[in-house]
């Protein structure tokens, strides 16, 4: 297992009030994201759990496009990894910001 | 004084020892081994009927059998390279060299034996390479081939899976060759002549139906978010543009997911008519729902596909089938409908290089080509036009004079930036190359030239390699859509984002493509009892197939 923590300000907040939701599913090539609106509006926090070590630099590349592409600002999201491909965790966490845009 | 009847004095010294163990044409399963003996020559060219789907396999365990002191170092001469009984032979010492074209289920076996000596390799060719070579260099002396059925004088049923024994007969009985015929049954009349009495020489009933494996059904459960997300990209960004009617697909679960997004994402960009009506191909069950919802015209075969037979028999509209009733399938006629007549060819691969050159060879693994090279090439004896491919011609030759300017066939390699177990799609250098200096070969098996290539799809976007002019051009193209592969994370930012201006590279959202639109309720059929419902309770899925 690893874990990391990275943290990225953005230009501007999410979309929506929602609170809290969850996208994916633990399982091997596949992973699970928490996402909770818990921070200041301009920053955002991705923590992770992985199964698979040796792939931070591929995390950090993923991330920064993510946070560029979206914006996810005040969003805090944990994300239990069980191997997935980076596309896969780019198409989880698109999921988990859309997944926000709603109501409570 | 010099006589020329050599050859054929030295088949009717064989059919005569053959006959020995025959009743008329006939010779009991039992007898088969001593047949081999009989009839085949140390040293022969022997061509044992191994296709993509349709198996000798009652004369591969014949010849397995043989005493290596009266047959042996055989040069076979075979396009697939499928059971293990066709390598077991290089083990005894029956064969000793081989020129083949696909190896699929023994990659890896075929691989060591390589590197261990064990066999000798001409070349792996691409299908109408080595049926071409079975007229000029590599005629067969003995074909060993299999038939649904057969009656007393010889005439063969092939069934749905006619498959490459034409070709494999014709080059052989002509050229003073002896043909040996394995079928499930001895009857009275055949339902069809596939292949006339006078080209096959012995018949042998086999005590259960020859193997078939059922290579083209993709079961749409197994389908990924990331796959329909190609498949998206590739109907809206390259079917559409080019208006692309006429083509072969690879058998990949991305190709698979276009099929079942024609009858809904293509409905909805008002596609249907305009594309994707008229196929080489065999019968895919994937493209079911496409059928049923009146998109496709026209399908012409290689062989056919385990489940098929009802579904196919009663859309005789849309299928090539004999008086019948039954499909007929023609590998030979089919590859060279697709080389030529076919403006595109989309398919997956296992890796790709920085100028697109393509391969399914890995270090361990020697799957060899099968359709994918000649489906996959520009046809340099192509002459009549057609839109896609005077367009493509125009894209890469801008300049060029339109009436002696070459058109250009579409040929997209489509996949995920990583593959199963995360192995990247893209490379720096090919497996390929390694293994041909291992091996010490003349040519590194390269499955599609990088400089037939038009397209890339994956789920970051299109690099259309037709626009590029430069092979830096094509290699940052090429990174621009590799991912978070080293490929792709070795790109030039500012010179993706110039490329992707010029439409060189085009991303999801260019394309007006949300990927969270990417979903499975998109596909018409989602588990493979769907398809059965699509196709009224007539397709038939093999046992392995069925959760029910």
């Amino acid at each position: 297992m690893e874990d990391l923590s990275l943290r990225h300000d953005t230009p501007q907040p999410a979309a929506g009030t929602r609170k809290m939701a969850i996208v994916g599913v633990v399982a091997s090539g596949n992973l699970e994201v928490l996402v909770e609106r818990v921070l200041p509006d301009r920053e955002c926090a991705v923590d992770i759990r992985t199964a698979a070590e040796g792939f931070g630099e591929v995390w950090n590349a993923v991330v920064a496009d993510f946070v560029g592409r979206y914006s996810p600002g005040g969003l805090k999201f944990s994300i239990n990894d069980g191997g997935a491909r980076p596309d896969t965790v780019s198409l989880r966490l698109a999921q988990a910001v859309r997944s926000m845009e709603g109501g409570q | 004084m010099a006589t020329w009847q050599h050859e054929r004095e030295a088949r009717d010294t064989r059919l005569q020892a053959g006959s020995a163990v025959a009743k008329g044409k006939i010779v009991e399963a039992c007898d088969a081994t001593r047949l081999l003996e009989a009839i085949v020559r140390p040293g022969d060219r022997v061509c044992l009927e191994g296709d993509n789907q349709k198996q000798a396999d009652l004369l591969s365990a014949a010849l397995l059998a043989v005493d290596p002191a009266k047959v042996n170092n055989l040069h076979m001469v075979q396009s697939g390279v499928v059971l293990p009984e066709h390598l077991d032979i290089f083990e005894r010492g029956v064969a000793k060299r081989l020129d083949y074209a696909y190896s699929g289920p023994q990659s890896a076996r075929i691989a060591k034996m390589l590197f261990g000596g064990k066999i000798e390799l001409g070349a792996v060719h691409t299908y109408l390479e080595l049926f071409a070579r079975y007229f000029i260099d590599l005629t067969p002396n003995v074909a060993l081939i299999a038939a649904v059925s057969a009656d007393r004088q010889g005439n063969l049923y092939t069934g749905p899976n006619t498959e490459d024994t034409p070709t494999v007969v014709e080059a052989t009985a002509f050229k003073d060759g002896i043909v040996v015929a394995q079928v499930n049954q001895i009857v009275d009349t055949v339902p069809r002549v596939d292949i006339p009495g006078d080209r096959v020489h012995f018949i042998v009933e086999a005590d259960k139906p020859f193997f078939v494996e059922p290579l083209f059904t993709r079961d749409p459960a197994a389908i990924t978010e990331g796959q329909i997300l190609t498949a998206m990209l590739a109907i809206k960004g390259i079917y559409a543009p080019y208006g692309v009617q006429r083509l072969n697909h690879g058998i990949g679960f991305s190709t698979a997911a276009i099929e079942l997004l024609l009858p809904t994402y293509g409905e909805k960009l008002g596609l249907k008519g305009k594309v994707a009506s008229r196929f080489a191909l065999n019968p895919h069950p994937a493209l079911i729902p496409a059928i049923e919802s009146g998109w496709v015209k026209q399908i012409h075969s290689f062989g056919s596909e385990v489940g098929m037979d009802d579904y196919i028999r009663a859309r005789a509209d849309i299928y090539f089938t004999g008086a019948d009733g039954s499909l007929r399938s023609n590998r030979a006629f089919c590859q060279t409908a697709g080389l030529y007549a076919c403006d595109m060819f989309i398919g997956s691969t296992l890796q790709i290089d920085l100028q697109g050159n393509s391969s399914t060879v890995t270090t361990s693994r020697i799957a060899g080509f099968g359709g994918a090279p000649n489906m996959g090439a520009d046809a340099r004896g192509r002459r009549h036009p057609s839109e896609p491919w005077l367009k493509a011609g125009q894209e890469a030759d801008p300049d060029g004079h339109a009436l002696l300017r070459r058109g250009r066939k579409l040929v997209v390699q489509i996949g995920e930036t990583f593959g199963e177990k995360n192995v990247p799609l893209f490379v720096e250098k090919l497996d390929a190359l390694e293994l041909a200096d291992r091996l010490k070969l003349d040519l590194a098996p390269v499955m599609i030239y990088g400089d037939d290539v038009t397209h890339i799809v994956t789920e970051e976007g299109i690099a259309n390699l037709l626009l590029c002019r430069s092979s830096d051009e094509r290699e940052q193209a090429i990174r621009g859509i590799a991912g978070y592969t080293d490929v792709g994370r070795g790109r030039d930012a500012r010179q993706v984002q110039c490329l992707r201006e010029r439409g060189v590279i085009r991303r999801p959202e260019d394309l007006g493509i949300d990927p969270l639109d990417a979903d499975r309720g998109m596909l018409a059929a989602r588990s493979i009892k769907d398809l059965v419902h699509w196709s009224g309770g007539l397709y038939a899925p093999p046992s392995k197939f069925r959760n029910w």
